[in-house]
């Protein structure tokens, strides 16, 4: 059997009929990783000993499996915290950094039977479009190993389209879930905000910060959801709801669903390959009963801005706690205090980071705080308001991911601004705390996958992974591999 | 809106961040273009709306004061560039 081949439901199915013990399957990614992660730079820690360990331990236990991902391989973006397991957000402050506790989603995890390869590389605290950033080198797109494989969560979204692990969980502040998936192909899902519990996910914007699946296909996406979603009481922003019935709910009937197409997502500005795919998902899905709805989404020239306002905000606060002093990284040849503190997060701080703070601190100050982050709140009302007004018109929105499919790397960095214009499509979706998917619909001639979008109300999950997998029913984008990396 | 290497040297010293020249220059120029930018957000009319910090109607969550055991103090300590068996050691702040 080619294990590879297989989604992470199909491989938990060949788990429970003994056709594959979960320690063959951990066994065949671990080798995955070891030909092909030399040049793609996917994960920063593989922690293969532990995942066959666990492997042996889970195969006792196949008989009373509770999820059908009980004993698949899987792995974490670097910025959720793993008991005893490095965690550096890619970044050279957090040094060696081992959390003393697990995350609620990796305890979570744990209790279905997943087995973890390690932790995955990513922009450096989650700030970046393309992976770029990370203090342990940029990862590569696995269709292309001169391109990026966008970011944050870039080397969630190589490890799963190259085959070295059947799903990733990722985080997503603006984007960092559904846009890498696009560039590399594969499927990923933000949920709402609230839905999945932040606590052991290093902050970067706490306040749009969600974490979700990236996989090979939306019933994966909504097995992994089932597990991660539920309210628990050490994030006080999560939300109760009537969760872990997504798989069970999905059935490809789009009778009767309202999609919306928002002309502004479509106008100057988008490359025309990717605009002929992302609409094309209209067709097939009308096809299967949906209606069109074309509507306007009149605020988007504002979102980028709102939302790197108050991101930026977030951040100059959230990571103030990075000082060389509790844990992690700190600087030598200091005089006193604040010294420690200015050489230490000079020295362990990369540049964008640098830049996100220096920008949040700025709008955060005395004389520009009305004018930047005051403003940056009242025009999220306006958007969460252009929402849901489009949301009583039509069930769900489609849209690109991004303008263009995967840039070469080191076209991106030398631009800020324009590395944050790329993030136009996404971000509105966190500042409105909806659920927003990414699914692969195309190939640009380059033979680069294209990502479209599907945005959803409030706990819409449901509805947009029911569509999702309607598409992907009547297409075979999802099925296609690219060559992937090489051992080094 | 200009932003000058005087106000970055002032963010910087909140941030706790020291520079060096040349980066800060470059930091200078990048920061203005995307102030700049952000400026569209003045051709929005926001009078009268109420500022929006979170998406859903949240409230307080308040729960029974039990007592739980929290985590070790040499567990925490292990992860700390310098610390001795019972503290965080930084250098003297207070005379």
């Amino acid at each position: 059997m080619e294990l590879r081949a297989l989604t992470a439901l199909e491989l938990g199915a060949a788990i429970q009929k003994g056709e594959v013990s979960v320690a063959e399957a951990t066994q065949a990614a671990l080798d995955a990783i070891g030909e092909q992660d030399g040049t793609l730079n996917s994960f920063i820690t593989v922690t293969g000993e532990r995942a066959l360990e666990r492997a042996e331990r889970l195969q006792k236990g196949v008989k009373d499996a509770a999820s059908p991902l009980y004993g698949v391989p899987m792995a974490l973006k670097d910025n959720i915290c793993t008991k005893g397991v490095k965690t550096s957000c890619a970044s050279k402050i957090l040094g060696d950094f081992k959390p003393p506790y697990d995350a609620t989603v990796v305890e979570k995890l744990a209790a279905a039977g997943a087995v973890s390869l390690g932790k995955l590389n990513m922009d450096e605290f989650a700030m970046g479009s393309t992976s770029e950033t990370s203090y342990y080198g940029p990862t590569r797109n696995p269709w292309d190993l001169d391109r990026a494989p966008g970011g944050s969560s870039g080397g969630a979204a190589a490890a799963v389209a190259a085959g070295l692990g059947w799903y990733a969980i990722g985080s997503d502040t603006g984007g960092s879930i559904r846009q890498p998936a696009a560039y590399c192909g594969i499927t990923g899902m933000k949920p709402t905000y609230g839905t999945v519990s932040r606590y052991g996910l290093i902050a970067y914007a706490s306040s749009l910060d969600q974490m979700g699946p990236l996989c090979r296909d939306a019933a994966d996406c909504a097995a992994v959801l089932d597990v991660l979603q539920g309210r628990d009481r050490r994030d006080s922003t999560s939300l109760e709801g009537d969760y872990g019935h997504l798989l069970a709910s999905l059935t490809g009937d789009m009778r009767g669903m309202r999609i919306g197409i928002p002309s502004e997502c479509f106008a100057d500005g988008l490359d025309d390959e990717v605009r002929r795919s992302v609409l094309a998902v209209a067709d097939v899905l009308k096809r299967r009963g949906a209606q069109l709805v074309e509507l306007s989404f009149p605020v988007m020239e504002y979102v980028v801005p709102t939302y790197y306002i108050i991101a930026a905000a977030e951040a100059s606060s959230n990571l103030s706690r990075f000082d060389g002093v509790k844990y992690g990284w700190r600087a030598e040849g200091y005089e006193d205090l604040t010294d420690l503190y200015h050489r230490t997060r000079t020295q362990g701080f990369g540049l964008e980071v640098k830049r996100r703070i220096l920008l949040g601190t700025f709008v955060l100050s005395a004389g520009y705080y009305d004018a930047y982050y005051k403003k940056a709140l009242q025009v999220k009302a306006v958007i969460k308001n252009a929402f849901d007004q489009a949301f009583t018109c039509c069930d769900m929105l489609l849209t690109p991911v991004s303008p263009t499919t995967a840039p070469r790397i080191g076209e991106s960095l030398s631009d800020p601004l324009n590395m944050y214009l790329g993030d136009i499509y996404t971000v509105s979706v966190n500042l409105a705390g909806l659920p927003g998917l990414s699914m692969p619909c195309g190939f640009d001639s380059k033979g680069l996958p294209i990502g479209a979008q599907l945005i959803g109300p409030h706990f819409g999950e449901g509805r947009l992974l029911n569509a999702a997998h309607a598409f992907q029913r009547d297409t075979d984008y999802h099925k296609r591999t690219p060559k992937g990396g090489k051992r080094a | 809106m200009k932003i000058t290497t005087q106000m970055v040297d002032y963010i910087s010293q909140l941030s706790r961040l020291s520079l060096p020249e040349e980066e800060k220059q470059t930091m200078t120029a990048q920061l203005e273009r995307i102030v700049d930018y952000m400026d569209v957000l003045n051709q929005l009319d926001t009078m009268g709306i109420e500022p929006m910090s979170h998406v859903f109607p949240v409230k307080n969550v308040l729960r029974e004061d039990v007592v739980e055991p929290s985590f070790d103090r040499a567990d925490l300590l292990a992860n700390a560039p310098v610390p001795d068996e019972e503290a965080f050691l930084t250098p003297k702040s207070v005379e």
